[in-house]
């Protein structure tokens, strides 16, 4: 396998996304918590929330930097490795991949620069826009991407020519495809929350070695109210949203997330359990009798088809992968409403700040939704195989066919060591803008760092 | 359509050129004109708020040459499979460097961090060099468009060459030298003090040897690529480029010894513009000439996306470039003038 140009590129693709992705998840969640704090610096005029909101660009501006240089391979990757994807499909996402140079990244480089290097000068009301434009940058260069990634899950308005070269029919049918919608709203409220679980970690972990209390108290508050809306939204209606977009559209997808082997009627859904392929049944199953049923088709009795109505070449080719990785990602999504749910009552009841449980809790939860972000594009990325566009191109016919394998292996050899030591630099930068803090009352110099 | 997309195109990139070419020439000097620590943050002061945006017209104007000529992106950056993945690896070296250069704390680490940005700021400028030498030269295409070129073979331009080879090499030591003179320019317009003095000296001797490696690339790209000639004799008009090209270089001689940091700036500027806009002139209708069969190469017309995409490309491209030039010129506003020692020292 190891030996196989077309194996070495893919390890190469997944370890770069996701490795990339640790950055946008968080700058874009962060994007939509600096706005807040910008406007709620604005309506009270209280120089806490500029100080917070000070803050937490620093750590925007190096989870930005690192996810810039990340992504930048990920661009380069779709013509290095995926020359004859490139060449099949470029004309119809070309437009949405350029759409987000053109649109988003001068946008969000201009206005951030302007908001880290230009308080003074840009006044409250135009600091205030620089925060709002690079809200409106990340999200937008948020929904490109997903509507980019949407078109290989459920390819529409496109054209096959002649010679096998794809190009656009509609242009408003790639941008407003059903699938990206429901993709976008799901994907960006787990951002949210990834940025949510960090400003409430560090605000815990203040409040617990009790240093910069004031700032600690608004940041977990912002937190816990902006988290717990998004935690459920994110299970309802996005995430039941984009379920019923799998099971329309990619039921063989649906059956390895589930663990489903047989088709049958009233389907249960499996909480725990490990499959086994080779015999076609998953071990040590904890059913929900009927519920899969109930939740995809909305009818006890529904038959779900299984695996084993599909052609096997047409199987999903690492199901253990798709059914663990979309597992955890629910897991994880209901731990999170659990959490903020019990701290938004401790906070309305004025006694979270005192509550060192729930605050600990709080300060370990923060690595979770990273987690849990990375298993959802897993699935949606393990369980589209063996397809690269869903029905029209399988991964294998879409590599660049002439690339050795030796090459691959070079190049996957230095992204492992070179994102390595960005992660090492990543977290001591973190660690040291956390450990000097926001700045207490009294020192509010501008620009104080 | 093919036609107005090649030159959208060149004109991102050229762009890209002239804007991110200041600050790699800024990483290549700082070294040499910047000597303390506050001079170092002085010259690192005068790209910060702009150099990332600066990058994206590298990414938007790759992302623009995906979506208007899908064939060519996938045959050329596969074919240029391992100097694309070190460039890529530079770009994450440089740009790390100059943030991390703000988060560690310590006095081994401002050196290191300005040594890396240096080294990979000078291999950048000379990579783009050599990529742009390779497209001229031309590649050894198949039939199908497809090629792979390892890094060198012979280092002879021949149907076996590899990405480095003499012609190539001399184009990466022309835009190094080119960019870093645009460096020193920039340096020497946004400085002051001994940094401006030391940034003017090293431009007044590298305008000569600019000079000198540009008359050598153009003799050696007509040697090479014996086509371009074909183009400029059909296209009288097309002696705009070059004339650009001379103008700006007599300019860069003429406003330095009148001491116009600015218009000096302003001349490299045109240089850079010129040759690049030259360049592309001469290769057109191709995009990436064979070197195996003329008829293999990737012209406008057989790489070009099909035409509904790019009329709707035109829409947006028109609107989204409309409002990224208007942020790119306020945000230049915003940080006009010289950067005083310290003053945006501490970054964030």
């Amino acid at each position: 396998m190891l030996e196989n140009a077309l194996t070495v590129d893919r390890l190469q693709f997944a370890f770069t996304v996701t490795f990339h992705y640790i950055f946008p998840q968080l700058t874009m969640g962060l994007a939509l918590l600096i706005l807040v704090m910008k406007s709620a610096a604005l309506r009270t005029g209280d120089a806490r929330w500029n100080r917070a909101a000070r803050f937490w660009a620093k750590i925007f501006g190096i989870s930005f930097a690192l996810g810039v240089v990340t992504g930048i391979p990920m661009e380069f990757q779709f013509g290095t490795n995926w020359a004859e994807f490139s060449k099949t499909a470029g004309a119809v996402i070309g437009q949405t991949l350029a759409m987000e140079g053109v649109f988003s990244f001068f946008l969000e480089s201009s206005f951030l620069g302007l908001f880290l290097f230009g308080e003074k000068r840009l006044g409250p009301r135009g600091h205030w826009f620089a925060a709002f434009a690079m809200f409106l940058g990340s999200w937008l260069s948020g929904y490109l991407i997903v509507a980019t990634d949407a078109w290989m899950q459920h390819p529409v308005g496109y054209t096959i020519g002649p010679d096998g070269r794809m190009g656009l029919a509609s242009f408003w049918a790639l941008l407003l495809n059903r699938w990206a919608l429901w993709q976008y709203a799901h994907t960006m409220l787990g951002a949210t929350q990834t940025a949510c679980f960090a400003v409430a970690a560090v605000g815990a972990f203040y409040l617990l070695s009790d240093r910069h209390r004031a700032s600690a108290q608004l940041f977990v508050r912002t937190a816990v109210i902006v988290g717990v809306c998004a935690a459920m939204l994110q299970l309802w209606p996005t995430g039941d949203g984009q379920g019923r977009m799998v099971a329309q559209y990619q039921p063989a997808s649906l059956a390895a997330m589930e663990g489903i082997f047989h088709s049958e009627r009233g389907a249960p859904i499996a909480i725990l359990g490990q499959p086994d392929v080779n015999n076609r049944s998953l071990d040590n199953p904890l059913f929900v009798p009927r519920m899969l049923s109930f939740l995809t088709y909305r009818s006890w009795s529904a038959e779900v088809r299984g695996l084993d109505s599909f052609n096997q070449e047409d199987w999903p080719d690492q199901i253990p992968l798709v059914y663990f990785s979309y597992h955890i990602m629910v897991g994880l999504g209901t731990i999170f409403i659990a959490i903020q749910l019990l701290a938004a009552w401790k906070l309305f009841r004025g006694k979270l700040y005192e509550s060192r449980a729930m605050l600990w809790i709080l300060l370990l939860a923060f690595p979770l939704p990273f987690i849990a972000n990375m298993a959802g594009w897993i699935t949606a990325e393990t369980a589209r195989q063996p397809w690269l566009i869903m029905g029209l191109m399988r991964t294998q016919q879409g590599v660049s066919q002439q690339v050795p394998a030796g090459d691959a292996w070079f190049t996957l050899l230095g992204f492992l060591g070179l994102d390595a030591v960005l992660a090492i630099l990543f977290l001591y930068s973190l660690y040291s803008a956390i450990d000097r803090g926001p700045g207490d009352d009294g020192d509010d110099v501008l620009g104080a760092a | 359509m093919g036609t107005l997309w090649f030159c959208i195109v060149a004109v991102m990139l050229a762009v890209y050129v002239v804007l991110d070419g200041f600050d790699l020439g800024a990483g290549i000097v700082h070294l040499v004109v910047a000597h303390t620590d506050a001079e170092r943050r002085m010259v690192l002061g005068s790209i910060g708020p702009v150099w990332d945006g600066n990058e994206v017209w590298l990414i938007a104007g790759g992302g623009t040459l995906y979506f208007a000529f899908p064939a060519l992106y996938a045959s050329s950056f596969s074919g240029f499979y391992l100097p694309l993945m070190i460039v890529l690896w530079l770009l994450t070296l440089r740009g790390v460097a100059v943030e991390f250069r703000n988060h560690t704390r310590g006095a081994i680490w401002a050196p290191f961090w300005d040594a890396v940005f240096a080294l990979a700021s000078l291999l950048l400028a000379v990579f783009f060099g050599a990529a742009l030498g390779n497209v001229v030269r031309g590649v050894p295409l198949d039939a199908g468009g497809r090629f792979f070129e390892p890094l060198w073979t012979n280092f002879l331009p021949g149907p076996n060459a590899g990405v480095l080879d003499w012609y190539t090499i001399l184009v990466g030591v022309a835009a190094l030298a080119a960019l870093t003179l645009h460096g020193a320019l920039w340096v020497a317009l946004k400085t002051d003090g001994e940094v401006t003095l030391r940034a003017q000296r090293l431009a007044n001797r590298l305008v000569w040897i600019v000079a000198a490696l540009t008359v050598a690339i153009t003799a050696a790209s007509f040697h090479v690529q014996p086509s371009l000639a074909t183009h400029f004799s059909g296209n009288s008009w097309g002696a705009v480029f070059p004339a650009l090209a001379i103008l700006g270089l007599a300019g860069i001689v003429w406003f330095s010894w009148r001491g116009r940091e600015r218009n000096t700036f302003l001349a490299s500027c045109a240089y850079l513009l010129g040759m690049l806009t030259s360049a592309a002139f001469s290769l057109y209708p191709y995009v990436l000439p064979a070197s195996t069969d003329p008829t293999f190469g990737l012209t406008v017309h057989n790489a070009m996306a099909p035409e509904y995409g790019l009329r709707i490309g035109l829409i947006w491209w028109l609107i989204g470039m409309t409002l990224a030039t208007g942020y790119t010129v306020y945000a230049y506003r915003s940080f006009s003038g010289k950067v005083k020692a310290g003053a945006h020292g501490e970054g964030y």
